[in-house]
């Protein structure tokens, strides 16, 4: 087995006294689509913010590629090479979707630069056409997949999706599942938390499944496709 | 009143240049002072009540270095940088511990920096007014327009601040920098999340604010005099500026500075006792006509 690029050993987040992870042990390997699944205030956004500087937890251990990441502020843990997208598609309204993308731009971990704007308009063709647009005048998947572009701008070694279907029309849906899926192709890691199980069969390689703050399963996404007793008692589907 | 004398400068040329010219000026400096509190505060979010403190702090850099070196660009260089770099450490060790706290508590932190840093020149240069002079670079014969005599520094000033307005706009607008800017006014946890160190931008963004008011200072410095407390009213006035032209808005703080410079250099000479009262019903006017200000409150 690799050493998994992201790990999460043992950790716990609380927001003021209440506490909301439990003990959370989770890893990714390099170019590994791992889907984190869970209900509805499972703590699947709130796994995201401790790994992203932004939820700080209070013990345990996270790391990039054997570097720790816990105790770091956003910022710093965005330089290491996470790459994280927030749910509610939190782009720069009254920036164009270029200057979204400008913003998002940073050398990667290593120095590198692969993703350059040219790169990211051949891969969304749909931002291509309205690079001029201010973004707050996008449509719902046009501000997703603006996110993630403006995210991967930042050349990370891995990207943290957060919901990304979340709202969204099922066409619409389906692109979004079309691009993981080619992200996936050119060997980008992915962590993607979702509620939908669906969404994830055919993008995730893997899946963790967590349920109030605690890591309840941990398998290949085939395997837990065959799990009806995982699938019912902690995904409602 | 003088409705009469008003209107006869209005009717000679000569008259009309002047104190358009004096309006012109006037309305400048306060421009480039307005500018820093309306960036500061669409950036961070509060009001720097200390922006005054840091025009005076431009003046009397600028004032000092002139007297050292003799040489006035040296001298503008310092008032910009000395009240810049004293607006970055007063936002790291003051002005940063009350973000997100009650205006009065913001208040308050200013209002004690206003008393210090007047103190401290008081100590360091004493209470009494100080004059710089005008450099000997400009002690030329004033430029003559349409029978008015408009003097050569005032062209000088006129062109730096528009000069710094247009870089300023120009920055914030089209660079990388500028758009991040933008986007910590917006979303600061996302601008975070991004890989930017929002704390140092933050703190440069103050800096900045403050660097214009300094700029001010040291451009006014050949042309008023210098004495502690001279921030005060100048910092009322870019108040009224921003609340006229629209908290947050650049362009918006030169057309009101503007409108003000005028309505002071004309007030004087039709309503010489209530020059003060002209501006205050200005913006009473535009408060109730435009809430937000002529330019509305975004942070460009
Ligand atoms: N800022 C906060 N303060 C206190 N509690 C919070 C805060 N944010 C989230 N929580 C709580 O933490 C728990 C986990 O929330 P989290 O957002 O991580 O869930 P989630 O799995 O992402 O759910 P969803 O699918 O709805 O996005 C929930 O019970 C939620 O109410
Ligand atoms: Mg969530």
């Amino acid at each position: 087995m690799a050493a998994p690029i992201l790990q999460i050993h043992d950790t716990d987040v609380f927001y003021g006294a209440s506490q909301i992870l439990f003990g959370i042990d989770l890893a990714v390997e390099r170019g590994q689509t791992l889907a984190l699944l869970g209900r509805n205030g499972a703590g699947k956004s709130t796994t995201f913010k401790a790994i992203a500087g932004i939820a700080p937890p209070r013990r345990g251990h996270i790391a990039l590629s054997g570097q720790t990441l816990s105790g770091k502020p956003p910022y710093l843990v965005a330089r290491a090479g996470i790459g994280y997208v927030p749910e509610d598609r939190q782009v720069f309204p009254e920036h164009t979707v270029e200057d979204n993308l400008i913003v998002g731009a940073k050398p990667g971990p290593r120095g590198d630069r692969h993703w350059t704007a040219a790169r990211i308009y051949e891969l969304f063709p749909v931002l291509a056409g309205m690079r001029h647009r201010m973004a707050g005048r996008l449509s719902g998947g046009e501000q997703q997949m603006l996110t993630i572009a403006r995210t991967l701008m930042g050349n990370p070694d891995i990207l943290l999706l957060d919901e990304p279907s979340e709202g969204l029309a099922p066409i619409v849906v389906r692109a979004i599942g079309d691009l993981i899926r080619t992200l996936r192709g050119m060997g980008v890691t992915i962590l993607l938390a979702e509620q939908n199980m669906h969404f994830c069969l055919g993008i995730a390689t893997h899946a963790t499944v967590i349920d109030k703050g605690q890591v309840v399963y941990s398998d290949t996404i085939d395997a837990l496709r065959g799990n009806d007793a995982v699938m019912q008692r902690y995904l409602a589907v | 009143m003088n409705l009469d004398v008003l209107a006869s400068c209005f009717a000679t040329a000569s008259c009309a240049v002047t104190q358009v010219s004096t309006g012109l000026i006037v309305g400048m400096l306060l421009f480039l002072v307005a500018s820093g509190l309306s960036l500061i505060f669409g950036v961070l979010g509060v009001i720097n009540f200390a922006h005054g403190a840091f025009y005076m702090l431009g003046a009397y850099f600028a004032f000092l270095c002139f007297e050292q070196t003799g040489s006035f660009l040296a001298a503008l260089v310092a008032g910009a940088a000395g009240a810049g770099i004293i607006g970055v450490l007063f936002e790291r060790f003051f002005m940063s511990k009350v973000y997100g706290r009650d205006l009065l508590m913001q208040l308050l932190v200013c209002y004690a920096a206003i008393l210090i840093f007047d103190d401290l020149v008081k100590i360091l240069f004493g209470a009494e007014y100080k004059l710089m002079g005008m450099p000997e670079s400009f002690a030329t014969a004033p430029v003559e327009i349409a029978g008015g005599f408009i003097p050569g520094y005032y062209i000088f000033m006129l062109g730096m601040s528009l000069g710094i307005g247009l870089l300023l706009w120009l920055g914030i607008n089209r660079t990388r920098l500028g758009k991040v800017i933008r986007a910590l006014a917006i979303n600061p946890q996302m601008v975070g999340a991004l890989g930017i160190n929002t704390t140092l931008l933050y703190a440069g963004v103050f800096g900045l604010g403050c660097m214009l008011a300094g700029t001010a200072g040291a451009l006014a410095a050949p042309v008023r005099s210098l004495t502690p407390g001279m921030g005060l009213s100048v910092l009322i006035e870019s108040f009224i500026v921003t609340v006229i032209g629209g908290m947050g808005s650049i362009p918006g703080a030169l057309a009101a500075a503007l409108l003000i410079g005028l309505t002071r250099a004309f007030g004087a000479i039709g309503f010489p006792l209530f020059v003060d009262g002209l501006m205050f019903a200005l913006m009473g006017l535009v408060l109730v006509l435009r809430p937000s200000g002529l330019f509305g409150a975004r942070a460009t």
